[in-house]
This record gives C-alpha cells, structure tokens and sequence, in this order.
C-alpha cells in the first residue's frame, strides 16, 4: 500500500487549546477516509495542517511524500471543499465552473454538468443571493469532479437536504469506484455515511483515539441489555466503554464477543444489541447523543 | 443492512440468496464489485470482500478479463450448506426452547403440521 499522507509527532496550539496534540497517522492511497469527531476535536484544524494553510508547530506532514507548505507540486494534486468556501463578490455559480478548471488537472467538464443538473443549481445566479444549500453543492460538484488524487470534503452538506446528500454519497461512490482516488470525508452524521468509508480515524481533543479499518471497527463494541445485577455478572472485570442504567435494567457497551460469549450472555437472559459506528464513537469519545447531535 | 454483521458477510449472503432463488443461474455472469458498492450503497473495497468470500468457497470464479460468473453445482451446494445452518441456527434453538417449555416431540410435529395448514 501507498502511502498518500505520512503524519508523525504533529502538534498544533492555540494559545493554550491544543487544537492537534502529538498526532500520529498515516493514509493510504484510493481508500475513502472518515475524518470523525465532534465540533472542535481538530478535524478542520489537522485538514488545514494537511493541505499547507496552517503551519504546524512540531511534528511531520508528508503528503505524496513532500511538504505540503507553499509546495505548488503537492498542492494542486489536492482538492480541499470546505465548510463555507468564500467566492469573489461579483461571481456567477458559471463563473466557479469555469475557473475550476485552472487549478485541477483532472477536471471533468462533463461530469460537472451533469452534477449541476443533479443538484439543479442555477447557473446565472449570482453567489451571494444563493441558499446555504445550493451553496454546499457548489463545493460538493467542485470536490467531486476536480477528480484531484487527494480530496478533502470537510463537513460539505451544510444546509444540504437528505435526498441532496444521497445523490452526493452516490455520485462520490460511482465516481470513486471508476476513478479511484484518496478520499477524507470529515462529517458529523456518522451513520449516513458508514457504509461509505474503509478506514476511520477518529479524533477527539486534539487526539487521534481511533485509527481503524471500518469493517473490523463495526464488530469491536456490543451492548449488553437486561437486569442490572445479570448484566454487571456477565460484565465482570471486562472494560467498560459505556454504561447506562434506567431502574432496574443496565445496557452496557463492552468490546465486541465471539460466538461463545454470545451464547453464554444469552443463556443468561441478556440480550445483545448492535453498536453503530455513530453509537460507538459517541461512547469512546465520552458525549451524550444530545451533545452530539446539537454540534453538528 | 443489519448492523450486527459485517457488511461483506450479508453481501456475499444477498449474492448466494440469488443464486439458490435462480436469479444468478450457473454459469453466468454477476454483477461487477462497483455495480454491487453502488446498488448497496457501500464501499468497493467492502463489495469486493463479500465477493472474494464466495471465490474462496468455489461459489464464483474469475473469467480473466470479463468478470465473475457463478459457478457449475453452485447452487446445489448452498442449499447443502443452508440446510446444515438451518439446523444449527433454527432447529437446534427451537428443540431447545420446546424442552424448556415441556412440549414433546410429537406436540412439537403436531404444531408445525398445524402451522403448514394456516
């Protein structure tokens, strides 16, 4: 496996936050990434680091095996559709399209018209008098038919209604899968895009706690239901990620258990309930799910 | 897609469920990895896995350069093996639970009878 991105040692502060402390991963090229974590864990702050618009303070950025800092070589081999990109006063949504192709090689002019009509984004509207959703899809067509060998979406759908985010994960799969490329999604709605990712890294103050392919990370963790006192025997001495308790009954999330452990909880009476990744990063990152449905 | 499982698990199932109900017939091509990411909405990667787990098991082969086809006798040997996890996984908790429940094995024939007549 290539590398695409070789991080080690990577520090970042703010005054006294750490926004990125001592962070330590590599990616791998043509794999779709999942950048989680909630409101401010890091996540903008490292994808800034990655594409050079931000200086790190200690620590190493190789990406395609350079420097990203001011280097043109490294940089227009990334795509990087952020949040709330700004566009110049007086442009046109055609004035985007016809400008992208100046800074990505790989194009496709096609491709992006046919995403426009997708999305149905009118082109003689100026910018300014665009809804926060058509906004989104402006950097949502950008990012996908840039076809840059890096791309980073940072939490692109903002005010992007659910059948607008469907057509996105499809188009992104379809495309992907005709032309691979590294792909990191940063995004709070976990569960819409699961399916999506193969490898996961999670990041919580400033730390990577997860780093793991996404298929083996879905069977780490299964909840644990039934009477409080059957429920805590069965628990024992194993670590805990997450305990609930509602009067008599407790549901405790341990790690995930083979098939004999499976039968011996259900011989118990317990019953065994599925962790979704979204539950899962919940639990490990310590948030309540209110806490982080409102930060997204 | 149930969440409990791994995805190219229920991948490789929804593809040997197709075979063992015609929809794929032996020796023809099935759809390609990205027709199947696409269609489920997941991963190439992870479509690609569910896959390879029925090339291993001789279920699919691999024509170079044109794609996967189901195998000759596939489909005989999945119900084979259903049958065996259908025992394991249906019969076996359902003679278990009728012990618990005091009913015998002829109360036990008696309601399946009745059940196929409903």
């Amino acid at each position: 496996m290539t590398a695409v991105i070789e991080v080690t040692g990577l520090s970042k502060t703010f005054g006294s936050i750490r926004a990125v402390d001592d962070v330590s991963f590599t990616v791998e090229e043509n794999k779709i990434y999942g950048l989680l974590g909630r409101n401010g864990a890091g996540k903008t702050t490292l994808m800034q680091l990655l594409t050079g618009q931000d200086f790190a303070m200690k620590g190493d950025i190789r990406v395609f095996g350079e420097s990203p800092v001011e280097n043109a070589h490294v940089l227009q081999r990334i795509s990087f559709i952020k949040e709330s990109q700004r566009y110049p006063d007086d442009f046109r949504v055609k004035h985007v399209f016809k400008s992208a192709p100046w800074f990505f090689a790989n194009w496709d002019a096609e491709f992006a018209e046919r995403l426009i009509g997708d999305f149905r984004l009118p082109l003689n509207q100026r910018i300014k008098k665009l809804s926060r959703g058509q906004l989104s899809s402006i950097g949502v067509i950008v990012g996908l038919a840039s076809r840059a060998p890096l791309t980073f979406f940072d939490e692109p759908y903002l005010g992007l209604d659910a059948v607008a985010r469907q057509t996105f994960y499809d188009r992104l799969l379809e495309d992907y899968a005709q032309n691979p490329r590294t792909v990191i999604l940063s995004t709070h709605l976990i569960d819409e895009v699961a399916n999506l990712l193969e490898h996961v890294l999670v990041i919580d103050q400033g730390r990577i706690i997860i780093d793991q392919d996404a298929e083996s990370l879905r069977g780490t963790a299964t909840a644990v239901v039934g009477v409080a006192t059957a429920v805590d025997a069965f628990v024992g001495t194993r670590e805990v990620i997450h305990r609930d308790r509602v009067g008599g009954l407790a549901s405790v999330t341990i790690a995930g258990l083979d098939a004999t452990e499976r039968a011996a909880a259900s011989a118990a009476g317990l019953e065994l309930t599925p962790v979704s990744l979204q539950q899962l990063i919940i639990r490990r990152t310590n948030t309540s799910e209110r806490e982080f449905e409102q930060s997204a | 897609m149930d969440e409990s499982r791994p995805i190219f698990v229920q991948i490789a199932e929804q593809i040997e469920n197709d075979i063992i109900g015609g929809a794929l017939a032996e020796e023809t091509q099935v759809p390609s990895t990205n027709e199947f990411a696409a269609f489920y909405r997941i991963n190439p990667a992870t479509a690609l896995k569910g896959v390879n787990l029925l090339v291993d098991e001789g279920i699919l082969y691999k024509k170079r350069g044109i794609g996967m086809f189901v195998a000759d006798g596939a489909q005989g040997r999945l119900v084979t093996k259903r049958r065996d996890q259908f025992r394991a996984e249906f019969v076996r908790p359902l003679l278990m639970e009728a012990a618990k429940l005091g009913i015998t094995s002829t109360q036990l024939s008696d309601m399946i009878r009745k059940e196929e007549q409903q």
